[in-house]
């Protein structure tokens, strides 16, 4: 299968603004900053930083095709699903359901989503593993907390693998007139919803004011958020020429999936706040952990699935 | 200067540092030294056999080459495989936790190794912690080799999560972020008493512990 035309003028174009924002950021970092730890640029630089390492995994990722794609996504699940449990209250009879939920749910979702097999895919979790796990714990005979233990692994399950593993399941939809363009409906949703992260970002540091959800965020504002999401749905709609979108079509999915982005990562937030930390297990200080970048594409993920399912499949 | 060699030892090293970053992603914070090549012994809080393997992986690999565990002869000398590693692949220091007749002095064994230029890490609570007190009393092996060779830093290495990751008893690990926290760098002053220089030696660790909650 040759890679489709668009998907190489995407990266070239990609390419090029990457690398003129890494140009941009080494100048302030050198000239405003003058070399010294600066928040607004350091920020600026560490989001440029994602973007290469995101575009180059994806980019790796699309030249081995479907594995590739099922592979990376498998990935950043386990590392996702290692943050959020590291995170919540376990005790030592939880051992064998987070055992199975690590070396069996999360494997086997990913290669259910990779057989194309959807009647289980899209009930495998919220049926089998939702029934499997309070067994494992009830057969621990510890009962503290139970209710809250359980609830903490279907959440953990449901954001980390769930939604996550309907990135690659995109993949398997069968859309009359677009075969072979599956990877441009990835790279379509990542983009637009990761520029809408961004964007909310500047136009809040621009022109932020009034705060959204104080008890949530601390950095997201009214400002921000409506000029963040209205900017990102028009790069959504000016990349209509990836999808099998008409322009009126592609405005409307890049709102619906940059909405549902906007409510992942408030209800991300609110987690960590529940957990009282301010960002998930960092691999570095000061660094975003996996689900603080992707909080995003997690819940976009599921509704744009269903939305180009349903659309668009034959 | 040592050269680079590729053996079956240093790979199996490699191989076992790689698995503990991708089970545990083993986040070093040094919050009161830096990662240095200075002559160092790391002592930390014991709740699990990998503790050793992770303090290593957490290390640079410069200064990795130049330290060695301290481990328990019974456990680790258990099966060929364990001795393979303990020995050969961590060039641990294989002390006997019981005191045996005929057996080698663990404080002597310690101190020759510091005199051979490499750094120890050393659990002075000797047996890991199962219990909801922080740490368990220290032995006094810590104290004596600290006073036979002052000159070397005692680096306190608090490890959180990793009781979660395997707690005694299960042999399936499960991947959970863990930290290894590297606080202010101890020495035993001249004539300090045993119980006065372990409690200070316990007091720096015990406040790079998370508050509780």
């Amino acid at each position: 299968m040759n890679p489709r035309p668009e998907l190489l003028t995407l990266f070239a174009g990609t390419f090029g603004i990457l690398l003129v924002a890494s140009i941009a950021g080494f100048l302030l970092h050198h000239y405003v900053a003058r070399g010294e730890p600066h928040r607004v640029v350091d920020s600026f630089r560490e989001r440029v930083g994602w973007w290469w390492v995101m575009v180059v995994l994806l980019g790796l990722a699309f030249t081995l095709g479907k594995v590739g794609v099922v592979v990376l996504f498998w990935f950043v699940s386990f590392l996702a699903l290692r943050e959020f449990v590291s995170l919540t209250y376990t005790r030592r009879g939880d051992h064998w359901a987070l055992a199975a939920v690590f070396f069996f749910f999360l494997p086997a979702q990913y290669v259910l989503v990779a057989r194309g097999w959807y009647g289980l895919w899209a009930v495998f979790i919220p049926v089998y593993a939702f029934l499997t796990l309070p067994i494992f714990a009830a057969m621990s005979a510890d009962t503290t907390r139970f209710f809250e233990r359980t609830a903490k692994l279907y959440s953990a399950l449901m954001v980390c693998v769930y939604c996550m593993s309907c990135v690659p399941a995109l993949m398997t939809l069968r859309i009359p007139g677009f075969e072979g363009g599956n990877l441009l409906l990835i790279a379509w949703l990542v983009l637009t919803v990761q520029s809408s992260d961004v964007l909310q970002y500047l136009w809040g540091e621009l022109k932020g004011k009034t705060p959204l959800a104080p008890a949530l965020s601390s950095s997201k504002t009214v400002e921000g958020v409506v000029g963040g999401i209205f900017a990102a749905t028009i790069v959504g709609t000016a990349l209509s020429w990836l999808t099998p979108f008409t322009l009126v079509q592609a405005a409307g999915m890049a709102l619906a999936v940059n909405l549902m982005g906007l409510f992942g990562s408030l209800v991300l937030s609110a987690i960590k706040r529940d957990r009282g930390v301010k960002e998930w297990g960092t691999s570095f200080e000061g660094r975003r952990g996996m689900l603080e970048r992707l909080d995003s594409v997690i819940f976009a993920a599921p509704v744009y699935f269903h939305l180009v399912r349903w659309g668009w499949q034959a | 200067m040592d050269t680079i060699r590729f053996t079956k030892e240093t790979l199996a090293a490699s191989a076992i540092c790689g698995f503990a970053r991708l089970l545990t992603g083993a986040r070093a914070i040094w919050r009161g030294c830096a990662p240095a090549a200075v002559q160092r012994i790391y002592y930390g809080n014991h709740t699990s056999h990998g503790d050793f393997v992770l303090i290593f992986a957490s290390l640079p690999g410069d200064l990795r080459a130049h330290t060695r565990p301290v481990a328990g002869a019974d456990y680790w000398n258990a099966t060929p495989l364990k001795r393979w590693i303990a020995n050969d692949v961590l060039r641990a220091v294989m002390i006997e936790r019981q005191k045996r007749e005929g057996a080698p002095n663990p404080v002597e064994q310690m101190v020759e190794a510091l005199d051979h230029g490499d750094s120890l890490i050393l659990f002075p609570e000797g047996t890991r912690n199962t219990t909801d007190e922080p740490l368990l009393p220290f032995k006094s092996g810590i104290f004596h080799v600290a006073q036979a060779r002052p000159e070397v830093e005692c680096v306190p290495v608090w490890i959180e999560n990793l009781n979660r990751v395997m707690p005694k008893g299960q042999v399936l690990p499960i991947p959970l972020l863990c930290t290894l926290t590297f606080g202010t760098p101890l020495r035993a002053a001249p004539g300090e008493e045993r119980d006065a220089f372990l409690d200070r030696l316990r007091d720096g660790l015990v406040a790079l512990a998370p508050p509780p909650g």
